[in-house]
Protein backbone atom coordinates (compact mmCIF):
# COMPACT_ATOMS: atom_id res chain seq x y z
CA UNK A 1 0.00 0.00 0.00
CA UNK A 2 1.81 2.90 -1.14
CA UNK A 3 1.09 6.48 0.12
CA UNK A 4 1.38 9.99 -0.64
CA UNK A 5 0.68 12.90 1.82
CA UNK A 6 0.60 16.46 0.69
CA UNK A 7 1.75 18.82 3.59
CA UNK A 8 2.27 22.70 3.57
CA UNK A 9 4.73 24.86 6.11
CA UNK A 10 2.53 27.13 7.76
CA UNK A 11 2.82 29.58 10.89
CA UNK A 12 2.53 28.13 14.36
CA UNK A 13 -0.86 27.86 15.10
CA UNK A 14 -0.26 29.84 18.64
CA UNK A 15 1.70 32.50 16.53
CA UNK A 16 0.20 36.16 16.88
CA UNK A 17 -0.24 37.63 12.98
CA UNK A 18 1.20 40.84 12.36
CA UNK A 19 0.79 42.61 8.59
CA UNK A 20 3.81 43.89 7.53
CA UNK A 21 4.45 47.50 5.76
CA UNK A 22 3.59 46.20 2.34
CA UNK A 23 0.13 45.79 3.67
CA UNK A 24 -0.11 42.18 1.70
CA UNK A 25 2.32 39.72 3.36
CA UNK A 26 2.75 39.37 6.93
CA UNK A 27 5.39 40.09 9.38
CA UNK A 28 7.41 36.54 9.24
CA UNK A 29 10.26 37.38 11.79
CA UNK A 30 9.90 35.84 14.68
CA UNK A 31 6.90 33.43 13.44
CA UNK A 32 8.10 29.77 13.99
CA UNK A 33 6.52 27.79 11.20
CA UNK A 34 5.72 24.42 11.62
CA UNK A 35 3.39 21.45 8.86
CA UNK A 36 -0.16 22.50 9.31
CA UNK A 37 -1.61 20.66 12.23
CA UNK A 38 -4.10 18.75 9.79
CA UNK A 39 -1.44 17.73 7.43
CA UNK A 40 0.13 15.96 10.79
CA UNK A 41 -2.82 14.11 11.37
CA UNK A 42 -2.41 13.22 7.67
CA UNK A 43 0.57 12.01 7.81
CA UNK A 44 0.72 10.32 11.39
CA UNK A 45 -2.50 8.49 9.48
CA UNK A 46 -0.18 6.96 6.94
CA UNK A 47 2.30 6.04 8.54
CA UNK A 48 -0.24 4.29 11.18
CA UNK A 49 -0.86 2.46 8.04
CA UNK A 50 2.22 1.43 7.31
CA UNK A 51 2.82 0.28 10.49
CA UNK A 52 -0.29 -1.45 10.80
CA UNK A 53 0.53 -3.49 7.12
CA UNK A 54 3.87 -4.85 9.06
CA UNK A 55 5.85 -1.60 7.11
CA UNK A 56 4.76 -2.78 3.67
CA UNK A 57 4.56 -0.13 1.19
CA UNK A 58 5.96 3.29 1.19
CA UNK A 59 4.92 6.80 2.58
CA UNK A 60 6.12 9.55 0.49
CA UNK A 61 5.34 13.95 1.41
CA UNK A 62 4.86 16.23 -1.15
CA UNK A 63 5.06 19.96 -0.69
CA UNK A 64 4.92 22.96 -2.78
CA UNK A 65 6.73 26.01 -1.19
CA UNK A 66 9.84 27.53 -1.18
CA UNK A 67 13.33 26.03 -0.11
CA UNK A 68 12.64 26.49 3.50
CA UNK A 69 9.86 24.06 3.35
CA UNK A 70 12.74 21.17 3.34
CA UNK A 71 12.55 21.29 6.97
CA UNK A 72 8.94 20.60 7.25
CA UNK A 73 9.52 17.58 5.07
CA UNK A 74 12.37 16.28 7.40
CA UNK A 75 10.24 16.77 10.01
CA UNK A 76 7.69 13.63 8.26
CA UNK A 77 10.74 11.71 7.28
CA UNK A 78 11.63 12.34 10.86
CA UNK A 79 8.06 11.12 11.74
CA UNK A 80 8.82 8.17 9.51
CA UNK A 81 7.94 8.86 5.89
CA UNK A 82 10.35 7.34 3.46
CA UNK A 83 10.91 10.03 1.09
CA UNK A 84 9.55 13.38 0.35
CA UNK A 85 9.84 15.95 -2.88
CA UNK A 86 9.85 19.43 -2.43
CA UNK A 87 8.06 21.05 -5.42
CA UNK A 88 10.06 24.63 -5.47
CA UNK A 89 7.60 27.30 -6.20
CA UNK A 90 4.85 29.87 -5.31
CA UNK A 91 2.03 29.20 -3.26
CA UNK A 92 -0.99 31.80 -3.91
CA UNK A 93 -4.59 32.20 -2.86
CA UNK A 94 -5.48 30.79 -5.71
CA UNK A 95 -5.96 27.17 -4.54
CA UNK A 96 -6.19 25.60 -7.99
CA UNK A 97 -2.93 27.20 -9.22
CA UNK A 98 -1.68 24.88 -6.51
CA UNK A 99 -3.65 22.04 -7.02
CA UNK A 100 -2.50 22.13 -10.90
CA UNK A 101 0.92 21.81 -9.72
CA UNK A 102 0.59 19.16 -7.22
CA UNK A 103 -1.83 16.80 -9.92
CA UNK A 104 0.98 17.23 -12.57
CA UNK A 105 3.34 15.67 -10.28
CA UNK A 106 1.23 12.84 -9.58
CA UNK A 107 0.29 11.95 -12.81
CA UNK A 108 0.92 8.63 -13.60
CA UNK A 109 1.56 7.75 -9.92
CA UNK A 110 0.31 4.44 -8.86
CA UNK A 111 -0.11 5.20 -5.02
CA UNK A 112 -2.92 4.00 -3.44
CA UNK A 113 -3.85 6.83 -1.23
CA UNK A 114 -3.53 10.36 -1.53
CA UNK A 115 -3.61 12.36 1.39
CA UNK A 116 -4.06 15.64 2.81
CA UNK A 117 -5.05 17.53 5.57
CA UNK A 118 -8.65 19.25 5.52
CA UNK A 119 -7.37 22.72 4.93
CA UNK A 120 -4.09 24.32 5.37
CA UNK A 121 -3.74 26.80 8.65
CA UNK A 122 -3.13 29.66 6.75
CA UNK A 123 -5.50 30.16 3.84
CA UNK A 124 -7.92 28.62 5.55
CA UNK A 125 -9.45 27.77 1.90
CA UNK A 126 -10.13 23.74 2.47
CA UNK A 127 -10.19 22.96 -0.93
CA UNK A 128 -6.49 21.96 -2.62
CA UNK A 129 -7.66 18.21 -1.98
CA UNK A 130 -10.80 17.93 -3.69
CA UNK A 131 -9.47 20.00 -6.60
CA UNK A 132 -6.15 17.61 -7.16
CA UNK A 133 -9.20 14.67 -6.92
CA UNK A 134 -11.03 15.90 -9.48
CA UNK A 135 -7.67 17.34 -11.77
CA UNK A 136 -6.55 14.07 -11.33
CA UNK A 137 -9.47 11.78 -11.85
CA UNK A 138 -9.33 9.86 -8.31
CA UNK A 139 -12.48 9.74 -6.24
CA UNK A 140 -12.12 12.02 -2.54
CA UNK A 141 -13.67 11.88 0.67
CA UNK A 142 -12.99 14.99 2.82
CA UNK A 143 -13.38 15.87 6.38
CA UNK A 144 -11.89 12.16 7.10
CA UNK A 145 -11.38 11.62 10.96
CA UNK A 146 -10.33 8.08 10.70
CA UNK A 147 -10.50 4.84 7.98
CA UNK A 148 -9.96 1.65 7.75
CA UNK A 149 -8.21 0.23 3.99
CA UNK A 150 -10.55 -3.07 2.87
CA UNK A 151 -8.99 -4.77 -0.24
CA UNK A 152 -9.95 -1.79 -2.80
CA UNK A 153 -11.85 0.28 -1.08
CA UNK A 154 -11.58 2.62 2.49
CA UNK A 155 -13.98 3.09 4.70
CA UNK A 156 -13.90 6.25 6.06
CA UNK A 157 -15.42 8.02 9.23
CA UNK A 158 -16.71 11.54 7.75
CA UNK A 159 -18.01 14.61 9.80
CA UNK A 160 -20.52 16.00 8.52
CA UNK A 161 -23.14 18.39 10.33
CA UNK A 162 -24.35 17.64 13.43
CA UNK A 163 -23.32 13.74 13.15
CA UNK A 164 -20.74 11.80 11.27
CA UNK A 165 -21.26 8.94 8.55
CA UNK A 166 -19.59 6.23 6.91
CA UNK A 167 -18.24 6.74 3.48
CA UNK A 168 -16.71 3.87 1.20
CA UNK A 169 -14.45 5.19 -1.76
CA UNK A 170 -12.81 2.75 -4.27
CA UNK A 171 -9.06 2.95 -4.33
CA UNK A 172 -7.27 5.11 -5.11
CA UNK A 173 -8.25 7.42 -3.61
CA UNK A 174 -7.92 10.86 -2.16
CA UNK A 175 -8.89 11.40 1.54
CA UNK A 176 -8.78 14.55 3.27
CA UNK A 177 -8.10 14.37 6.67
CA UNK A 178 -9.65 16.41 10.01
CA UNK A 179 -8.43 16.23 13.53
CA UNK A 180 -9.53 12.17 14.82
CA UNK A 181 -8.12 10.22 16.92
CA UNK A 182 -5.26 10.00 16.11
CA UNK A 183 -2.29 12.36 18.01
CA UNK A 184 0.42 12.88 15.48
CA UNK A 185 3.78 11.60 16.93
CA UNK A 186 7.03 14.14 17.89
CA UNK A 187 9.88 12.88 15.91
CA UNK A 188 12.21 10.89 18.54
CA UNK A 189 16.00 11.31 18.13
CA UNK A 190 16.57 7.87 16.39
CA UNK A 191 13.71 9.32 13.87
CA UNK A 192 15.71 12.97 13.23
CA UNK A 193 19.10 10.69 12.56
CA UNK A 194 17.30 8.78 10.42
CA UNK A 195 15.56 11.03 8.58
CA UNK A 196 18.76 12.79 7.37
CA UNK A 197 19.84 9.92 5.03
CA UNK A 198 16.38 9.75 3.36
CA UNK A 199 15.82 10.98 0.17
CA UNK A 200 14.28 14.07 -0.36
CA UNK A 201 14.52 15.31 -4.01
CA UNK A 202 13.87 18.94 -4.94
CA UNK A 203 12.96 20.48 -8.58
CA UNK A 204 11.36 23.58 -9.76
CA UNK A 205 7.22 23.81 -9.64
CA UNK A 206 4.88 24.32 -12.61
CA UNK A 207 2.66 27.17 -10.98
CA UNK A 208 0.35 28.76 -13.51
CA UNK A 209 -0.42 32.34 -12.53
CA UNK A 210 -2.81 33.30 -9.50
CA UNK A 211 -6.33 34.57 -10.94
CA UNK A 212 -6.88 35.44 -7.47
CA UNK A 213 -5.54 38.89 -7.20
CA UNK A 214 -4.85 39.94 -3.53
CA UNK A 215 -5.21 43.77 -3.19
CA UNK A 216 -4.03 43.67 0.62
CA UNK A 217 -4.42 42.04 4.10
CA UNK A 218 -6.07 43.84 6.84
CA UNK A 219 -6.09 42.82 11.00
CA UNK A 220 -9.92 42.02 12.20
CA UNK A 221 -11.34 45.07 13.76
CA UNK A 222 -10.74 45.90 17.82
CA UNK A 223 -13.75 44.76 19.79
CA UNK A 224 -15.67 47.56 21.56
CA UNK A 225 -14.46 47.82 24.96
CA UNK A 226 -16.77 45.48 27.21
CA UNK A 227 -17.84 45.57 30.97
CA UNK A 228 -17.99 43.24 33.72
CA UNK A 229 -21.98 43.22 34.34
CA UNK A 230 -20.63 41.86 37.93
CA UNK A 231 -19.55 38.91 40.54
CA UNK A 232 -21.09 35.30 40.94
CA UNK A 233 -24.98 34.72 40.06
CA UNK A 234 -26.64 37.85 41.31
CA UNK A 235 -25.21 39.31 38.04
CA UNK A 236 -27.46 36.82 35.94
CA UNK A 237 -30.76 38.76 35.75
CA UNK A 238 -28.90 41.88 34.76
CA UNK A 239 -26.60 40.19 32.64
CA UNK A 240 -30.35 38.50 31.06
CA UNK A 241 -31.36 42.09 30.88
CA UNK A 242 -29.03 43.64 28.89
CA UNK A 243 -28.91 40.69 26.24
CA UNK A 244 -32.49 40.68 26.24
CA UNK A 245 -33.25 44.98 25.84
CA UNK A 246 -29.84 46.57 24.59
CA UNK A 247 -28.11 43.61 22.51
CA UNK A 248 -31.18 42.10 21.38
CA UNK A 249 -29.85 38.97 21.75
CA UNK A 250 -32.02 36.09 23.31
CA UNK B 1 -25.23 40.72 -18.38
CA UNK B 2 -24.01 37.51 -16.50
CA UNK B 3 -26.16 36.05 -13.76
CA UNK B 4 -25.83 35.01 -10.49
CA UNK B 5 -26.53 31.55 -9.21
CA UNK B 6 -27.12 30.56 -5.14
CA UNK B 7 -26.39 27.03 -4.36
CA UNK B 8 -29.80 26.35 -1.33
CA UNK B 9 -29.14 23.74 0.81
CA UNK B 10 -32.10 22.27 2.01
CA UNK B 11 -32.60 19.94 5.14
CA UNK B 12 -35.56 17.45 4.76
CA UNK B 13 -37.35 19.47 2.80
CA UNK B 14 -36.45 23.03 4.57
CA UNK B 15 -34.23 25.72 3.85
CA UNK B 16 -32.65 27.48 7.01
CA UNK B 17 -30.83 30.47 7.13
CA UNK B 18 -27.93 29.50 5.14
CA UNK B 19 -30.11 29.00 2.08
CA UNK B 20 -31.55 32.71 2.23
CA UNK B 21 -28.40 33.98 2.88
CA UNK B 22 -26.83 32.65 -0.49
CA UNK B 23 -29.57 33.69 -1.81
CA UNK B 24 -29.70 37.46 -0.43
CA UNK B 25 -26.48 37.73 -1.87
CA UNK B 26 -26.69 36.82 -5.29
CA UNK B 27 -29.93 38.90 -5.66
CA UNK B 28 -28.04 41.53 -4.66
CA UNK B 29 -25.01 40.87 -6.99
CA UNK B 30 -26.99 40.56 -9.51
CA UNK B 31 -29.24 43.81 -9.16
CA UNK B 32 -25.47 45.57 -8.69
CA UNK B 33 -24.40 43.50 -12.33
CA UNK B 34 -28.05 44.71 -13.85
CA UNK B 35 -28.75 41.08 -14.32
CA UNK B 36 -30.71 38.59 -12.53
CA UNK B 37 -30.59 36.24 -9.76
CA UNK B 38 -31.67 32.13 -9.81
CA UNK B 39 -31.34 29.91 -7.46
CA UNK B 40 -30.24 25.75 -7.58
CA UNK B 41 -31.28 23.42 -4.69
CA UNK B 42 -30.57 19.44 -4.95
CA UNK B 43 -33.14 17.19 -3.57
CA UNK B 44 -33.93 13.55 -3.16
CA UNK B 45 -36.81 12.89 -5.34
CA UNK B 46 -40.51 13.41 -3.96
CA UNK B 47 -39.02 15.52 -0.89
CA UNK B 48 -41.92 18.18 -0.05
CA UNK B 49 -40.22 21.22 -0.85
CA UNK B 50 -41.52 24.90 -1.12
CA UNK B 51 -38.72 25.83 -3.99
CA UNK B 52 -40.69 29.06 -4.73
CA UNK B 53 -40.12 30.82 -0.97
CA UNK B 54 -36.60 31.26 -2.41
CA UNK B 55 -38.18 33.91 -4.57
CA UNK B 56 -39.31 36.20 -1.95
CA UNK B 57 -35.07 36.34 -1.17
CA UNK B 58 -34.52 37.68 -4.78
CA UNK B 59 -34.40 34.28 -7.38
CA UNK B 60 -35.91 35.08 -9.93
CA UNK B 61 -36.28 31.08 -11.19
CA UNK B 62 -35.42 27.80 -8.96
CA UNK B 63 -34.39 25.12 -10.62
CA UNK B 64 -35.05 22.12 -8.30
CA UNK B 65 -32.80 19.62 -9.75
CA UNK B 66 -34.45 15.91 -8.12
CA UNK B 67 -32.91 12.55 -8.37
CA UNK B 68 -32.75 9.57 -5.67
CA UNK B 69 -29.32 9.71 -5.74
CA UNK B 70 -29.45 13.32 -4.01
CA UNK B 71 -30.98 12.40 -1.22
CA UNK B 72 -28.12 12.21 1.16
CA UNK B 73 -24.72 14.12 0.08
CA UNK B 74 -22.82 12.06 -2.45
CA UNK B 75 -20.13 14.28 -4.58
CA UNK B 76 -19.94 11.97 -7.01
CA UNK B 77 -23.55 12.41 -7.49
CA UNK B 78 -23.82 16.41 -7.11
CA UNK B 79 -21.08 17.25 -8.90
CA UNK B 80 -22.11 16.59 -12.46
CA UNK B 81 -25.82 17.51 -12.07
CA UNK B 82 -24.32 20.84 -10.75
CA UNK B 83 -21.47 21.24 -13.11
CA UNK B 84 -24.06 20.90 -15.85
CA UNK B 85 -26.40 23.70 -14.74
CA UNK B 86 -23.70 26.20 -14.25
CA UNK B 87 -22.40 25.35 -17.94
CA UNK B 88 -25.69 25.51 -19.26
CA UNK B 89 -26.99 28.79 -17.61
CA UNK B 90 -23.84 30.72 -18.31
CA UNK B 91 -23.55 31.86 -15.07
CA UNK B 92 -20.87 35.06 -13.84
CA UNK B 93 -20.87 34.34 -9.97
CA UNK B 94 -21.72 31.18 -8.40
CA UNK B 95 -22.38 31.57 -4.61
CA UNK B 96 -22.35 28.72 -1.92
CA UNK B 97 -22.88 28.42 1.55
CA UNK B 98 -19.65 27.41 3.18
CA UNK B 99 -20.72 24.86 5.06
CA UNK B 100 -19.63 21.36 5.73
CA UNK B 101 -21.60 20.27 2.58
CA UNK B 102 -20.40 23.35 0.27
CA UNK B 103 -17.08 23.39 1.65
CA UNK B 104 -16.53 19.84 0.11
CA UNK B 105 -18.99 20.75 -2.96
CA UNK B 106 -17.73 24.01 -3.96
CA UNK B 107 -13.99 23.24 -4.98
CA UNK B 108 -15.01 20.17 -7.17
CA UNK B 109 -17.57 22.09 -9.07
CA UNK B 110 -14.26 24.72 -9.42
CA UNK B 111 -11.51 21.94 -10.27
CA UNK B 112 -14.20 21.21 -13.36
CA UNK B 113 -14.89 24.19 -14.62
CA UNK B 114 -11.58 25.42 -14.19
CA UNK B 115 -11.99 28.54 -11.89
CA UNK B 116 -10.50 29.47 -8.81
CA UNK B 117 -12.33 29.36 -5.51
CA UNK B 118 -12.34 31.93 -2.50
CA UNK B 119 -13.87 29.93 0.49
CA UNK B 120 -15.82 31.37 3.96
CA UNK B 121 -15.98 35.10 2.18
CA UNK B 122 -17.36 37.89 4.91
CA UNK B 123 -17.82 40.35 2.44
CA UNK B 124 -18.46 40.51 -1.71
CA UNK B 125 -18.90 43.36 -4.09
CA UNK B 126 -18.98 43.51 -7.55
CA UNK B 127 -17.47 46.51 -9.54
CA UNK B 128 -17.34 46.95 -13.15
CA UNK B 129 -17.56 43.18 -13.64
CA UNK B 130 -14.83 41.96 -11.66
CA UNK B 131 -16.22 40.54 -8.09
CA UNK B 132 -14.06 41.26 -4.75
CA UNK B 133 -14.32 39.63 -1.75
CA UNK B 134 -12.85 39.82 2.06
CA UNK B 135 -11.92 36.20 3.47
CA UNK B 136 -10.67 35.59 6.67
CA UNK B 137 -6.66 33.68 6.85
CA UNK B 138 -4.78 32.30 10.10
CA UNK B 139 -8.16 31.48 11.48
CA UNK B 140 -9.63 34.63 11.20
CA UNK B 141 -5.97 36.47 12.91
CA UNK B 142 -6.21 38.65 9.28
CA UNK B 143 -8.28 39.41 6.70
CA UNK B 144 -7.60 39.00 3.15
CA UNK B 145 -8.92 41.25 0.18
CA UNK B 146 -9.14 40.32 -3.13
CA UNK B 147 -10.33 40.05 -7.02
CA UNK B 148 -11.44 37.37 -8.24
CA UNK B 149 -10.64 37.43 -12.12
CA UNK B 150 -12.43 34.45 -13.60
CA UNK B 151 -15.61 33.76 -15.05
CA UNK B 152 -18.04 32.30 -12.92
CA UNK B 153 -16.31 33.69 -10.09
CA UNK B 154 -16.73 30.71 -7.13
CA UNK B 155 -17.45 32.16 -3.71
CA UNK B 156 -18.97 30.20 -0.63
CA UNK B 157 -20.03 32.56 1.95
CA UNK B 158 -19.96 32.38 5.43
CA UNK B 159 -22.67 31.41 7.69
CA UNK B 160 -24.57 34.29 9.57
CA UNK B 161 -22.94 36.92 8.15
CA UNK B 162 -24.73 38.39 5.77
CA UNK B 163 -28.35 39.41 6.18
CA UNK B 164 -31.28 37.55 4.68
CA UNK B 165 -33.28 40.16 2.87
CA UNK B 166 -37.27 39.16 1.87
CA UNK B 167 -39.73 40.98 -0.01
CA UNK B 168 -42.94 40.04 -1.56
CA UNK B 169 -41.63 38.66 -4.64
CA UNK B 170 -42.16 35.62 -5.78
CA UNK B 171 -39.81 33.43 -8.39
CA UNK B 172 -40.99 30.87 -10.99
CA UNK B 173 -39.79 27.06 -9.99
CA UNK B 174 -38.71 24.67 -12.71
CA UNK B 175 -37.76 20.82 -11.68
CA UNK B 176 -35.00 18.67 -13.70
CA UNK B 177 -34.18 15.43 -13.01
CA UNK B 178 -30.30 14.34 -14.18
CA UNK B 179 -29.28 11.62 -16.10
CA UNK B 180 -27.24 9.89 -13.10
CA UNK B 181 -25.67 6.59 -13.42
CA UNK B 182 -25.28 5.32 -9.64
CA UNK B 183 -23.31 2.21 -10.77
CA UNK B 184 -20.40 4.20 -12.07
CA UNK B 185 -20.14 5.90 -8.32
CA UNK B 186 -16.86 5.30 -6.47
CA UNK B 187 -18.03 6.70 -3.61
CA UNK B 188 -21.07 5.08 -1.20
CA UNK B 189 -22.81 6.50 1.66
CA UNK B 190 -23.23 3.69 3.69
CA UNK B 191 -24.31 4.93 7.26
CA UNK B 192 -25.19 8.19 8.68
CA UNK B 193 -25.52 8.82 12.69
CA UNK B 194 -26.68 12.03 14.28
CA UNK B 195 -27.13 14.25 11.50
CA UNK B 196 -30.76 14.11 11.45
CA UNK B 197 -31.42 14.85 15.21
CA UNK B 198 -31.97 18.62 14.39
CA UNK B 199 -29.41 19.80 16.21
CA UNK B 200 -27.96 23.11 14.52
CA UNK B 201 -23.99 22.46 13.54
CA UNK B 202 -21.75 24.64 15.60
CA UNK B 203 -20.86 26.56 12.32
CA UNK B 204 -24.23 27.50 11.31
CA UNK B 205 -25.37 27.92 15.06
CA UNK B 206 -27.05 31.10 15.85
CA UNK B 207 -25.95 30.65 19.35
CA UNK B 208 -23.12 29.35 20.75
CA UNK B 209 -23.15 27.88 24.09
CA UNK B 210 -19.23 27.21 24.57
CA UNK B 211 -17.66 25.43 26.97
CA UNK B 212 -13.46 24.60 28.08
CA UNK B 213 -11.63 23.17 30.73
CA UNK B 214 -12.88 25.40 33.45
CA UNK B 215 -15.55 22.79 32.93
CA UNK B 216 -13.67 20.31 35.42
CA UNK B 217 -15.37 16.88 33.89
CA UNK B 218 -16.99 15.94 30.91
CA UNK B 219 -20.26 15.00 32.69
CA UNK B 220 -20.69 18.76 33.69
CA UNK B 221 -21.50 19.47 29.74
CA UNK B 222 -25.50 18.09 31.32
CA UNK B 223 -25.30 22.20 32.33
CA UNK B 224 -24.08 23.79 29.30
CA UNK B 225 -26.69 21.39 27.47
CA UNK B 226 -29.31 22.75 29.59
CA UNK B 227 -28.57 26.61 28.65
CA UNK B 228 -28.55 25.24 25.02
CA UNK B 229 -31.75 23.74 25.42
CA UNK B 230 -32.90 26.85 26.61
CA UNK B 231 -31.96 29.13 24.35
CA UNK B 232 -33.92 27.57 21.04
CA UNK B 233 -33.81 25.15 18.01
CA UNK B 234 -30.53 27.95 16.32
CA UNK B 235 -28.37 27.17 19.58
CA UNK B 236 -25.33 24.41 18.91
CA UNK B 237 -22.66 23.43 22.08
CA UNK B 238 -19.08 24.72 21.33
CA UNK B 239 -16.22 23.33 22.87
CA UNK B 240 -12.44 24.41 23.28
CA UNK B 241 -9.66 22.96 21.53
CA UNK B 242 -8.31 21.72 25.28
CA UNK B 243 -11.39 20.02 26.09
CA UNK B 244 -11.83 18.09 22.71
CA UNK B 245 -7.58 17.15 23.09
CA UNK B 246 -8.56 15.41 26.68
CA UNK B 247 -11.62 13.52 24.66
CA UNK B 248 -14.50 15.03 26.55
CA UNK B 249 -16.22 16.38 23.58
CA UNK B 250 -16.35 15.62 19.81
CA UNK B 251 -13.63 17.43 17.36
CA UNK B 252 -17.19 18.47 15.80
CA UNK B 253 -17.56 21.08 18.27
CA UNK B 254 -14.31 22.55 18.28
CA UNK B 255 -14.05 26.56 18.22
CA UNK B 256 -10.84 28.41 16.89
CA UNK B 257 -7.56 27.09 14.84
CA UNK B 258 -7.99 23.17 14.25
CA UNK B 259 -11.93 23.64 14.33
CA UNK B 260 -14.56 25.92 13.34
CA UNK B 261 -14.13 29.32 13.31
CA UNK B 262 -17.83 30.97 13.59
CA UNK B 263 -19.72 34.35 13.58
CA UNK B 264 -23.15 33.80 15.55
CA UNK B 265 -25.46 36.58 17.07
CA UNK B 266 -24.60 35.13 20.12
CA UNK B 267 -21.89 33.21 21.81
CA UNK B 268 -21.34 31.81 25.58
CA UNK B 269 -17.53 30.78 26.45
CA UNK B 270 -17.87 29.15 29.67
CA UNK B 271 -14.82 28.25 31.43
CA UNK B 272 -12.69 29.29 28.53
CA UNK B 273 -9.65 31.43 29.06
CA UNK B 274 -9.32 32.52 25.72
CA UNK B 275 -5.97 31.29 23.91
CA UNK B 276 -4.96 33.44 20.87
CA UNK B 277 -6.59 30.62 18.75
CA UNK B 278 -9.45 30.41 20.18
CA UNK B 279 -10.23 34.34 19.97
CA UNK B 280 -9.52 33.99 16.23
CA UNK B 281 -12.06 31.32 15.98
CA UNK B 282 -14.92 33.30 17.24
CA UNK B 283 -14.15 36.83 17.91
CA UNK B 284 -16.51 37.92 15.04
CA UNK B 285 -19.61 37.08 16.67
CA UNK B 286 -21.96 39.61 16.88
CA UNK B 287 -22.56 39.17 21.09
CA UNK B 288 -19.71 37.69 23.09
CA UNK B 289 -20.71 36.92 26.73
CA UNK B 290 -17.95 35.52 29.44
CA UNK B 291 -18.22 33.30 32.51
CA UNK B 292 -15.48 32.78 34.30
CA UNK B 293 -13.92 33.14 37.82
CA UNK B 294 -10.50 34.60 36.69
CA UNK B 295 -11.02 37.98 36.31
CA UNK B 296 -7.40 38.18 34.11
CA UNK B 297 -8.88 35.74 31.64
CA UNK B 298 -7.75 36.55 28.36
CA UNK B 299 -11.68 35.88 26.84
CA UNK B 300 -12.42 38.95 28.81
CA UNK B 301 -10.34 40.96 26.83
CA UNK B 302 -12.90 40.37 23.55
CA UNK B 303 -16.13 40.00 25.47
CA UNK B 304 -18.91 42.53 25.68
CA UNK B 305 -20.20 41.22 28.87
CA UNK B 306 -18.51 38.97 31.80
CA UNK B 307 -19.36 37.78 34.86
CA UNK B 308 -16.96 37.00 37.12
CA UNK B 309 -17.46 33.81 39.43
CA UNK B 310 -18.01 30.04 39.76
CA UNK B 311 -19.36 28.73 36.62
CA UNK B 312 -21.11 26.01 38.51
CA UNK B 313 -23.41 28.74 40.35
CA UNK B 314 -23.52 31.11 37.65
CA UNK B 315 -24.97 28.62 34.99
CA UNK B 316 -27.94 27.12 36.19
CA UNK B 317 -29.35 30.18 37.22
CA UNK B 318 -28.49 31.74 33.83
CA UNK B 319 -30.53 29.03 32.13
CA UNK B 320 -33.15 29.15 35.33
CA UNK B 321 -33.75 33.20 34.05
CA UNK B 322 -33.77 32.71 30.63
CA UNK B 323 -35.90 29.63 31.03
CA UNK B 324 -38.10 32.13 33.13
CA UNK B 325 -38.27 35.10 30.02
CA UNK B 326 -39.55 32.09 27.56
CA UNK B 327 -42.31 30.86 29.79
CA UNK B 328 -43.33 35.12 30.29
CA UNK B 329 -43.37 35.05 26.02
Amino acid sequence: MDVIVCIKRVPDTEARIRIDGSGSSIESSGIKYDMSPYDAFAVEAAIRLKESLQGDGDVSVLTLGDSSSGETLRKALAMGADRAVLLNGQVSLDGLATAKALAAELEGSEADLFLFGIKAADDDQQQVGQMVSVLSGRPCVSGVSSFEIDGHTARCKREVEGGSEIVEVDLPAVLCITKGSNEPRLPALKGIMAAKKKPLEERPAQVSGSRVRLIGLSTPPPRAEGRIVGEGPDAVPELVRILREDAHAI
Amino acid sequence: MSKVLAVAEQRDGKFGSGAHEVVSVSARLAQDLGSTAHAVVLAGTGVSLDASSLGSFGAEKTVVIEHDALADYNPEAWVGALEHLIREGEYGVVVFSATTLGKDLAPRIAAHLDVPLATDVTAVDVSEGMVSVTRPVFSGKAFAHLEIDASPALISIRPNVFPSVESVAEGEVTTVVPDLNVSDFRIRVVEREGSSDGVVDVSEASVIVSGGRGMKAPENWSLLESLREVLGADAALGASRAVVDAGWRPHGEQVGQTGKTVAPALYIAVGISGAVQHLAGMRTAKTIVAINRDADAPIFGVADYGIVGDLFEVLPRLTDEIADLRAKE
